[in-house]
């Protein structure tokens, strides 16, 4: 491990009843870095950052600071401070008293014994902080006279005046309006500079996380998505939820038709980033990315067809074919008119694609209660159609409310995780067969590709080897298939 | 249109409130008229007058009845605030489900019929062979102001920040010590009106107090009672008890009013 490792959290996951908050988290952050959690709300982020401060528990994994394990550490035992959304200062004290708190409550060596702070030097602490924070003369104001930037400035005083080890910020900008966010961003970022605090700070807000951070961490459903400089989260995006939360983007899927080569939007243009050929990937383009050229001067050509003036430049959006391309630029160009446009091989970022589950658009359900999936009938709980239903000895869905559906032949989307696919080596045991297309290697698992004769594709993730051209069967749980009527349920009512 | 024309509707309106104040408050007044006269019967005047002040103060029945009445209500508001308080403070923080149970449950003695209490604590105290004394006493004042506490106190920590908890374990509070110096100053009006409330329930508690008493120990209402029912008629010096009762409910009224102004001029 390296040295200037501050804070590590390893394998941390918190769950609340069944819903994860965070997922196996794993990070370290670097002494002095600072540090951002971005993401959209419900992300895990803040419950994290609460799991560093104390204030949550995690359910699995552990947290260590300087080395040492601090997951079950109450809060005032832990070197950390933290300046909450709303501030959280006490209306009943000063200004002073505020910023005082924690002091008061600290105990130093002073050579064997432990012994509280005096006054003098609470004091000269007191007031080094206040003007750190540009609130020297508001010692004794009342909290409710100031303004809420005033009261986040004390926020922060109140917690860096206890010199942490680590700063833990949550969203503490997000009650300020524009103009005063931006101020105080500059300032915070002083201020790391000047204290040599470490700072961990949570946002939601992607243009915050990239001025204010030396590493971002993007998260989404409890887990991280990516971890880099702000550079690396925006010029290479590792999935299309990042490229999409980091700035304007256009992100198409696309596949690989050769040696750096991928086809998206019906052309084929040049990348520089290497993907086996035929494998299916994400791309993304960034608005400043795509160079408007004369009509039949660029690699391909579409028509303009809204405008809108930024200020600074122009953003476009043009069709090229039946696909929306996003463009700035900083010329004046006519709407409804047809222009050409290159992009750079190093503007097109290309990602593997994320496949979370097997979805099939076209499934419907036979008269047996069974769902169709590439002309194999699965088995499956039909009862999920309906909430609370249950099937009747006919064979008909009876609803809660006592509604009889028949849903022979109602058109379903069904999806099947990756996991819930079995495979089986006799090919005629399964409820359909296919032959092995694909096997990627994923570090502890392979994920199979196997397509039927009906050129339907069934992914699956299998700790077990198998080779290319395979004949297997498969089966899935009928539980395991998640059905999604197209359509309202009342449409199968039976009078 | 400018002139300021007789208006009905207006009239009546103002006369309906008038009544109403009239009626709520006419035989207070009466009392207190009379209170300065020492006639028998209420409507005879006999000229002004302290002599049924003097007797009431030199009644030693009377104000003995006075000091226990306040020496219960005293102990049992002080008691049911530090418990109330502790117990809005703990069903506050509580989880979500525990929370809703324990606020209905909190709740109910208050919707409760005061006769129903007071039985079930007479049959509680008999059942588990107690003595009715000054400490059974108590504890029938205490669970009828209790509810009331959590009442008063449960607002104040909905309008406090939920997070100052946290900051203050976050500076190195322990949890005891981040109670003390946060959370109790916030919900201090809280807990002041909770007590105020349980001072005046107390004062002029009749039926748990008959209940849950030793007969020996008598409180104003008991003496009032016992004094009435066995005569038939109202011995004048309790019109001046009255009013000096009415007097310490105005006081505190009073005190109740300024002190809930300064926090809102502030």
């Amino acid at each position: 491990m390296e040295k200037n490792v501050i804070i590590e959290l390893k394998n941390v996951s918190k769950h609340f009843g069944q819903t994860y908050a965070v997922e196996d988290f794993n990070l370290y952050v670097k002494k002095g870095e600072f540090i951002t959690f971005l993401g959209p709300s419900g992300c895990g982020k803040t419950t994290t950052l609460r799991m560093i401060a104390g204030f949550e528990l995690p359910t699995g994994g552990e947290i260590l600071l300087n080395g040492k394990d601090i997951t079950d550490l109450p809060p005032y035992k832990r070197p950390v401070n933290t300046v909450f959304q709303k501030y959280a200062l006490f209306p009943h004290m000063d200004v002073y008293e505020n910023v005082a708190f924690g002091l008061k409550l600290k105990k130093v060596s002073d050579g064997a014994k432990m012994r509280k702070l005096t006054n003098a030097e609470i004091d000269k602490k007191v007031k080094n902080a206040l003007k750190i924070v540009d609130l020297e003369e508001y010692e004794n104001r009342d909290i409710s006279t100031l303004s809420g930037g005033q009261q986040q400035r004390i926020a922060i005083a109140r917690a860096i005046v206890n010199e942490p080890e680590i700063l833990l910020l949550d969203e503490p900008l997000g009650a300020l309006d524009l103009k005063m966010r931006k101020d105080m961003q500059l300032e915070l970022k002083e201020m790391h500079k000047k204290l040599g605090i470490t700072f961990i700070y949570v946002t939601h807000d992607q243009e915050e996380a990239l001025t204010l951070s030396d590493t971002v961490v993007v998260m989404k459903d409890g887990m991280i998505q990516q971890i880099g400089t702000p550079e690396d989260i925006y010029n290479e995006p590792n999935n299309a939820f990042v490229a999409n939360f980091i700035g304007e983007s256009n992100i198409y899927s696309a596949t690989m038709t050769g040696e750096k080569k991928v086809r998206f939007i019906n052309h084929v243009f040049d990348c520089v980033d290497e993907f086996p050929k035929n494998e299916k990937v994400d791309v993304v383009i960034r608005p400043e990315d795509v160079h408007i050229t004369g009509e039949d001067q660029g690699m391909a050509k579409g028509k303009i067809v809204s405008k809108i003036f930024k200020g600074i430049h122009y953003e476009y959006i043009m069709m090229v074919g039946r696909n929306e391309l996003v463009i700035v630029d900083t010329r004046n160009l006519e709407i409804d008119k047809t222009y050409g446009f290159d992009i750079e091989p190093d503007g097109i970022h290309i990602m593997k694609k994320e496949l979370t589950a097997n979805i099939y658009d076209d499934a419907y359900i036979d008269k047996n209660n069974r769902v169709v999936i590439s002309e194999s009938a699965f088995e499956c709980d039909i009862t999920s159609l309906v909430p609370g239903s249950t099937v009747d000895e006919e064979g008909y869905v009876v609803g809660p409310d006592g509604v009889r559906y028949d849903f022979t032949d109602a058109d379903v989307k069904a999806e099947i995780g990756l996991k819930d696919i079995d495979i089986l080596d006799d090919e005629q045991s399964g409820t359909v067969s296919g032959e092995i297309v694909s096997i990627i290697y994923k570090g502890d698992h392979y994920q199979l590709t196997i397509r039927t004769p009906q050129d339907e594709d069934f992914v699956l993730d299998t700790e077990y080897t198998y080779d290319e051209n395979d004949l297997v069967g498969l089966s899935v749980k009928s539980e395991k298939i998640k059905l999604k009527l197209k359509g309202e349920a009342k449409k199968y009512a039976k009078k | 249109m400018s002139k300021k024309k007789f208006s009905l509707t207006a009239f009546l309106c103002r006369f309906y409130v008038y009544i109403l104040l009239l009626i709520m408050y006419a035989p207070i007044i009466l009392l207190i008229v009379y209170s300065f006269t020492d006639t028998k019967i209420i409507g005879n005047w006999n000229g002004f007058t302290f002599r049924l002040y003097e007797s009431l103060f030199h009644d030693s029945e009377i104000m003995q009845a006075f000091k226990n009445t306040f020496a219960v209500a005293i102990s049992s508001a002080i008691v049911s605030t530090l418990l109330g308080t502790l117990g809005a403070i703990g069903i506050f923080y509580s989880k979500r489900k525990a929370k809703a149970v324990m606020e209905g449950i909190s709740n109910i003695p208050v919707m409760n019929a005061e006769i129903v209490t007071a039985l079930s604590l007479t049959i509680l105290f008999v059942s588990i062979g107690a003595a009715f004394n000054f400490t059974t006493l108590l504890i029938g004042h205490v669970v009828l102001t209790i509810p009331f506490v959590v009442l008063s106190v449960r607002p104040k920590l909905m309008q406090m920040d939920p997070n100052i908890y946290e900051a203050a374990l976050d500076l190195g509070a322990t949890p005891k010590k981040a109670l003390w110096s946060v959370i109790v100053p916030e919900i201090l009006p809280g807990v002041f009106s909770g007590f105020i409330l349980s001072i005046t329930l107390s004062l002029d508690d009749y039926i748990i107090t008959a209940f849950t008493r030793n007969t020996a120990y008598q409180t104003l209402s008991t003496y009032v009672y016992g004094v009435t029912s066995k005569r038939g008629t109202l011995p004048p010096s309790l019109r001046a008890l009255t009013t000096v009762i009415t007097l310490i409910a105005l006081a505190i009224l009073i005190i109740v009013n300024i002190k809930s102004g300064e926090k809102e001029n502030k």
